[in-house]
């Protein structure tokens, strides 16, 4: 594989705190190959969104990023960049989507003046020329009745059509990289599938990665190319769909495809992970996930497990995979 | 101080032909203009009405035939001046509407059934003092209001989208005007500045920027963490940008309403100055203030209270009326649907 077109080393990031700074997202590493989609699964709380708002280095005040963590984007470091430099990524090189399509679009300026706006930013078209790109991005994006739809107000669409006007938004520069944080939480189940599709076609026709963050396996079935599962603002399992979804290896992944309702289960009680994701600052030693753990033995309180690989493609972090443990 | 209040008619005006100009562009603003004059077409005809007066009492100039005016006044005449004849239009003392004998003594008038509002203790013709005093509220509204709108609007935005000093330093001077009685800062300020149209709207500025500017730091708080503003962060668009584009848009209803509140309740303001004596000369306020003499006499000489109350009261209602109806149509969450 080349140089992956996103790479994340070592990425902390803290909030100040009444007893000294609390980490929220603790030594993530994760890379993203060219036009590769990624999950990025992990239940609210988990570091998601915040490293996602880290890699645009858009972590929200008085949140920081501890020095000693690095974001290559195309060969370039984001967390040294300029701030001018820094502007051209976010949009230009790198597009966002976020959760709410509701409050995510500026309800007094018309859809397509905003779309404009994010094409005005980084290119310097003519005013005509901007404008087709903008229908053109909207009939790409699926709005039906794309030339009509530029003059509408965003309390005039659909919660569907506006996340679409966002995907647009985000894809207007064509980035490499799209983020989406979570863009189907907030839609209808038909909505959703839809979004999906649109965003799986784009991936493929386009070329553009994804770093898609949800909480929802279905999401992570339909589109994603590898999974990384985060827990207490760590990575504990990463593979590839396949090997994610067929064969969890760590604890927390198998507990969380347990919980998902399937059509067999039918009638019997839910499998459910005991307790619920501990707050930052109050991580348990050792593995955090093990007073969770229904195989927890003696060194996980103790001993933080480190990445064990067992495929290429496929690592957790857990005691039970490392053989150099003993119990 | 005169040429002041000529060039803010002339920038109204101004900005009243770019407002023009600009509706015909944009369709949003023509679409909204429409709107507007479909819904209080009879405010905004008050309203121009008034305008028309103030505009006629600004142009100004000095001929052969009023120099002798001009140099005795200080003043040049200007068309409703031409038009009345001040000087040739008064009688001895009160006269009643449309009379054609003086109200005390029953001498005949020397302009008999011609003064339609009746005549004060000095014989003025009291139409001729309304109009007058139109372009004086007008000024108190209009240039007060461009005095607190951008200064209230630069320090409540920046304090609430930058916070952190800008918010202390911003909060501290607010905290320290509040804590002052705004009477008691208003005479003192006019005292310092003295007495004057400029003077007295600068006064009336410098204390009443603070509601407004609390106002506007609390609604850009709350846009701030707003997702479309994150959502055009994370498309980079610059600060400056971000407030231009997205936070004052969206407070653009507010500086509407709160220009059309400051400007009514300004001109009522005026009234009380006037009645502690230091508002400004040939005002509405002034002229109630004498009229309040003259309503304990029997009987009663009710005119001139009349003339300046009705004008002051059609003014502020219109003036009203329309800034509601633009907060509707301005803001596109309170615009009823399928209209």
């Amino acid at each position: 594989m080349s140089a992956p077109l996103l790479s994340v080393e070592n990425l902390s990031i803290s909030f100040p705190g009444d007893a000294g700074p609390v980490r929220v997202v603790d030594r993530v590493s994760l890379s993203i190959a060219l036009g590769e989609t990624l999950a990025l699964v992990g239940e609210s709380g988990s570091g998601k969104s915040m490293t996602a708002l880290a890699i645009m280095r858009l972590v929200p005040k008085p949140g920081r990023i501890e020095p000693g963590g690095r974001v290559g984007f195309q060969g370039r470091q984001l967390l040294s960049l300029s701030v001018p430099d820094m502007r051209a990524v976010r949009g230009g090189g790198i597009g966002m989507i976020f959760q709410e399509p509701m409050t995510s679009l500026n309800p007094v300026t018309s859809v397509g003046d905003q779309v404009l706006e994010a094409i005005e930013l980084h290119a310097s078209l003519s005013r005509a020329d901007a404008r087709s790109r903008v229908i053109e991005l909207f009939s790409l994006v699926g709005i039906p009745d794309a030339k009509r739809r530029f003059g509408a107000y965003p309390h005039q669409l659909s919660g569907g059509l506006k996340q679409r006007v966002m995907i647009a938004m985000a894809m207007a520069m064509r980035p490499r990289l799209l983020i989406a944080d979570e863009p189907t939480t907030a839609l209808d189940a038909t909505i959703r599938a839809q979004i999906l599709e649109l965003l799986r076609d784009l991936s493929a026709t386009t070329g553009t990665a994804l770093l898609l963050i949800t909480h929802d396996f279905g999401v992570v079935n339909e589109v994603a190319d590898r999974v990384a599962v985060m827990y207490a603002g760590q990575i504990v399992e990463e593979g590839t769909r396949v090997e994610l979804l067929g064969r969890p290896r760590h604890p927390y992944t198998q507990g969380l495809l347990r919980s998902i309702p399937k059509a067999e289960t039918r009638g019997r009680r839910l499998d459910e992970i005991k307790g619920a994701v501990p707050a930052p600052g109050h991580w348990p030693s050792g593995c955090r996930f093990h007073p969770r753990c229904s195989n927890a033995f003696a060194p996980c309180p103790r001993v933080e497990p480190v990445r064990t690989a067992v495929s290429p493609t496929q690592a957790a972090c857990c005691h039970l995979l490392d053989r150099s443990v003993q119990p | 101080m005169h040429w002041v209040s000529d060039i803010v008619v002339l920038l109204l005006i101004l900005a009243a032909i770019g407002a023009w100009r600009h509706a015909g562009r944009d369709a949003f603003w023509r679409e909204n203009a429409i709107e507007l004059w479909r819904r209080r077409p009879f405010a905004i005809a008050v309203v121009g009405i008034y305008l028309l007066i103030a505009l006629m009492d600004s142009i100004a100039w000095v001929d052969r035939a009023s120099e002798a005016y001009a140099l005795t006044s200080g003043k040049a005449r200007t068309i409703i001046d031409r038009i009345f004849q001040p000087e040739n239009f008064t009688e001895a003392s009160y006269s009643a509407p449309l009379a054609r004998v003086a109200f005390y003594g029953g001498q005949p008038l020397l302009h008999p059934g011609q003064h339609l509002l009746g005549t004060d203790l000095l014989g003025r013709d009291v139409v001729y003092r309304t109009l007058k005093g139109a372009r004086v509220a007008l000024l108190i509204g209009g240039l007060t209001s461009l005095v607190v709108i951008p200064i209230a609007l630069l320090f409540g935005v920046s304090a609430g989208y930058f916070g952190r000093r800008i918010d202390d330093a911003v909060f501290f001077a607010m905290t320290v005007l509040a804590s002052v009685p705004t009477l008691l800062l208003l005479i003192a300020l006019i005292m310092v500045l003295g007495k004057g149209t400029v003077q007295v709207c600068v006064a009336l500025g410098v204390t009443g920027w603070v509601h407004f500017c609390r106002i506007a730091r609390g609604e850009t708080l709350k846009l701030r963490e707003a997702d479309f503003v994150a959502a055009a962060r994370a498309l980079g668009v610059r600060e400056g940008t971000i407030i231009r584009r997205h936070i004052l848009p969206n407070i653009a209803h507010l500086v509407i309403i709160t220009f059309a509140l400051s400007f009514t309740a300004l001109v009522l303001s005026e009234t009380i100055l006037s009645y502690l004596g230091i508002g400004l000369d040939g005002s509405w306020g002034q002229m109630i203030d004498q009229a309040r003499n003259e309503l304990s006499r029997t009987p009663v000489i009710w005119w001139n209270l009349a003339g300046a109350s009705i004008a002051l009261f059609t003014l502020v209602l219109a003036v009203n009326m329309i800034a509601d109806a633009l907060r509707d149509i301005v803001d596109p969450r309170t615009r009823r649907e399928g209209r």
